[in-house]
């Protein structure tokens, strides 16, 4: 791989993990490893949002 | 798993004793002095440079060299001599990991989140207004406050409370210094934050009124956000960065777009007065608290943060490449005469109190104890997290500074001294600034409103129009293009975007601290899902906010003028408190040979907030006390006088109004704080008579089974661990199991 395409590959991670987009992926893994077969992506993010909705997360001055 | 720390090459029997002492190798030693040499040299070309042209570049690299040493050593030394973090200890994200709050978040990830949580406008605005006392002592404050008050406090509070599972900061000053510095610490903190949401709030409303292509602007980023949160939850779920970035198009759009209404019909239908804007606000405040969040919250901070983030390295590199020249003067005479127009009061306490965020900020102790000390990974992670995050933010606050201080001066004041000063047109602003010094022509001002666009500069008060002015002549100068007017607005629509979502997010915290709090004695207004419930408690939050936003709105003195000192003591109050929490912990658990870790910026803190504090009580100077000027308006108003600048009977009797409330909620949060810090000094007797040692609430040891770099980098050693960590696992189980976590999700939930 050349420094340049390694450097996207960190920034996409990054920014994937960053939003929260790569959780689908991890579940989907998860879901494989633990053999039982994941929900739609739909119902997933339906589920986090509602998550979301619950949670408190304070933003400073 | 069977997970030992016999496994852990760095745990052991011992596990309190300081890391071996490794030979320093020549490289380092050779690399730490260049940096201790660079920043030496730029601080002392600050020191002694008078009356000549000094480049802006030399406060940044003086910042920059500063915070290396400071992460280095001071930070080091706090973790490993003083907290002795030990990464051997199960982190409660680890230990009770569920996929909702407690996760195992990479800690560059973490690092993100955290610094995106913290960073508001807050660092952004008060060292523009503390300029009118010259670049120096703000500078020094912003770097010297950060390292041994700032960056300490948070970095201390995230250890104890990733010691307690997380637990928040009113939640441990109940349990570790009594109930009733516990009560008076949620009163002020609940008080505290409406306080700075309306200050926040006014700022927003003086950058827009008057100005259709900032309201425009801004206006637009509601359906902006309205739209990514359909697409993220009915058209393409999960796909943020996509949103994203379709959103930050918009929103560029958005700002050209501004610009060509600017000069119609519908520009002059969004020339809003700062009193419809308080509305509009409180109504939007209300809906965006009660709404679901993926609607308008979630897809309005990817924006805010993204914006926030991208404006940030934008400035750094804009800095760098324009290298501009300070226009202030290094200490101006307002500093040692207390008469300046932008805010009243002298240089102590009143630098260290407008510049809050940036140096000292109460208001992360708020994050750093509860949400962030949830996703740690390793103990050792809150070094570059909790001190790293909180240097970030001053090097943000330092940007604002030197933003601020390239500005002409005749330009800065006649931006930031209120209408009532100023005269509201270019003559009248001409002459006053004349009067306090300065020079600067009608023609020039009038020019200055033209090259952004705007219909005028004059009282453009909150410190976030010249921030923009700063930043756009930084931007103009490194890129070129004649952009100034869009670069202006762009400035000034991040301010206002990442306003708004502290403003979102604080009203809801606000709601949910309340709703807790009645629900102990009404449980159902406790159940977060009651609908009635949260319409109550929104109205109530915003309510107040709405309030003092409206008081300082329509205060005939200037509302930042009078409002922005209350936002920067009761911040400070606030890290009084954290503080408190922290030095009596250290001495708690038997480190009273380093409570001065705390203790010093402690005292420090409580030194300036409270002489600030009693000045804007008692002092009898109308100027600067609050009560003294209600007094001489009172006086006024019952012999029928009018006295500048109110224009009318009504007006007087609105000054006596704000001035009482602003003393009375000043003088509340002093007494709050000092009923926490009795309560703390209650708590130490007992402590020091029963041999320097008391229980805590400290969670006892379990062994972690994790293996995770303490820096953002990590070392040789670490490597190595984390390799034969890998091939250790491989046989039973994925090693990406373990190193990249957050696997679970919602799914855990699900398996519960």
């Amino acid at each position: 791989m050349t420094a340049v395409a390694r450097a996207w590959q960190g920034v996409r991670w990054y920014l994937r993990e960053f939003t929260g987009e790569s959780r689908w992926d991890a579940y989907v893994r998860h879901c494989v490893e633990h053999g039982h077969p994941p929900r739609t992506r739909r119902e997933f993010e339906r589920a986090r949002a509602d998550l979301a909705e619950r949670s408190v997360e304070n933003r400073c001055c | 798993m069977a997970s030992t720390t016999a496994e852990h090459p760095r745990g052991g029997p011992d596990r309190t004793s300081p890391p071996p002492k490794r030979p320093r190798s020549p490289r380092s030693i050779a690399l730490w002095t260049a940096v201790a040499a660079v920043g030496a040299v730029c601080w002392t070309v600050l020191a002694v440079s008078r009356g000549e042209t000094v480049s802006a570049l030399w406060i940044l690299f003086a910042a920059l060299g500063s915070y290396a040493i400071a992460y280095r050593f001071y930070a080091r030394f706090i973790v490993t001599r003083v907290l002795k973090v030990d990464d051997t200890r199960a982190t409660p994200a680890e230990r009770l990991q569920n996929g909702v709050d407690f996760e195992v978040t990479d800690r560059r990830v973490l690092f993100g989140h955290h610094f995106a949580a913290i960073a508001g406008a807050g660092p952004l605005v008060g060292p523009v207004l503390a300029a009118q006392m010259g670049y120096l002592p703000g500078t020094i404050w912003i770097v010297v406050g950060v390292i041994f008050a700032g960056a300490v406090q948070d970095l201390v509070v995230m250890f104890f409370s990733v010691r307690r599972n997380g637990k928040s900061l009113g939640q441990m000053v109940r349990e570790e210094i009594g109930i009733v510095g516990g009560v008076a610490a949620l009163i002020a903190v609940f008080a505290i934050m409406i306080i700075i949401l309306a200050v926040l709030a006014l700022i927003v409303v003086n950058a827009l009124a008057e100005s259709p292509w900032g309201v425009f602007s801004i206006a637009l980023t509601i359906p902006i956000a309205l739209f990514m949160g359909v697409y993220l939850r009915f058209l393409r779920p999960g796909r943020v960065l996509e949103a994203t970035g379709i959103g930050v198009v918009l929103l560029l759009a958005a700002i050209v777009l501004g610009g060509v209404i600017d000069s119609t019909s519908l520009g002059e239908t969004l020339t809003l007065s700062r009193e419809t804007l308080v509305i509009a606000l409180v109504v939007y405040g209300f809906v965006a608290s009660v709404l679901p969040v993926w609607m308008l919250l979630t897809p309005r901070d990817y924006l805010s943060t993204f914006m926030k983030i991208g404006v940030i390295v934008l400035l750094a590199i804009g800095l760098v490449i324009a290298r501009p020249v300070l226009e202030s003067e290094a200490v101006s005479t307002f500093a040692r005469e207390g008469n300046g127009p932008v805010f009243a009061g002298s240089l102590f306490p009143f630098v260290f109190i407008t510049i809050a965020c940036g140096a000292l900020s109460g208001f992360h102790a708020l994050i750093a104890s509860g949400t962030t000390p949830k996703m740690l990974a390793k103990e050792s992670q809150v070094r570059v997290i909790g001190y790293g995050g909180m240097l970030m933010e001053s090097f943000v606050a330092i940007s604002a500074l030197i933003a601020a201080s390239v500005i002409d001066r005749g330009l800065y004041f006649a931006m930031n001294s209120p209408a009532g000063a100023t005269g509201g047109t270019v003559e009248t602003a001409a002459q006053f600034v004349a009067g306090i010094g300065f020079t600067i022509s009608p023609a020039d001002l009038t020019a200055a409103a033209a090259a952004v666009e705007e219909p005028s500069l004059i009282s453009r008060t909150g410190g976030a129009p010249a921030l923009a002015l700063g930043i756009s002549q930084i931007f103009e100068g490194a890129f070129g293009g004649g952009l100034q007017a869009f670069w202006y607005h762009f400035a000034i629509m991040f301010e206002a975007l990442f306003i708004l979502t502290a403003v979102d997010a604080g009203t809801r915290v606000g709601r949910f601290m309340l709703q807790d709090t009645i629900g102990n004695i009404w449980p159902r207004f406790g159940d977060l899902s009651w609908r009635p419930g949260n319409i109550m408690s929104s109205a109530i939050v915003v309510g107040l906010w709405g309030y003092i936003l409206y008081v300082g709105v329509t205060d005939p003195l200037g509302g930042i003028n009078q409002l922005f000192p209350l936002f920067g003591i009761s911040n400070q109050l606030l890290a009084a408190i954290a503080l408190t929490l922290c030095t009596v912990l250290l001495i708690k658990h038997g480190k009273l040979k380093y409570a001065w870790v705390t203790a010093v910026p402690l005292a420090w803190d409580l030194v300036v907030t409270m002489t600030a504090s009693y000045q804007k009580v008692f002092s009898s100077n109308p100027i600067l006390g609050y009560f003294a000027q209600r007094q001489r308006y009172a006086d006024a108003l019952n012999a029928g006088e009018v006295l500048a600048p109110a224009q009318d009977l009504d007006q007087m009797q609105q000054i006596v109004t704000n001035s009482t409330v602003n003393g009375v909620l000043q003088s509340l949060f002093a007494v709050l704080v000092l009923v926490v810090i009795g309560n703390a000094f209650v708590v130490i007797a007992r402590a020091l008579r029963a041999g320097g040692h008391l229980p805590t609430t400290e969670v006892p040891h379990q062994p972690s089974s994790l293996v995770e770099p303490s820096g953002l980098f990590p070392t040789a050693e670490e490597r190595a661990t984390m390799a034969e960590r890998r091939e250790l696992v491989g046989a039973g189980r994925p090693a990406s199991h373990r190193e990249r976590p957050g696997h679970t999700g919602p799914d855990a939930e699900e398996s519960r």
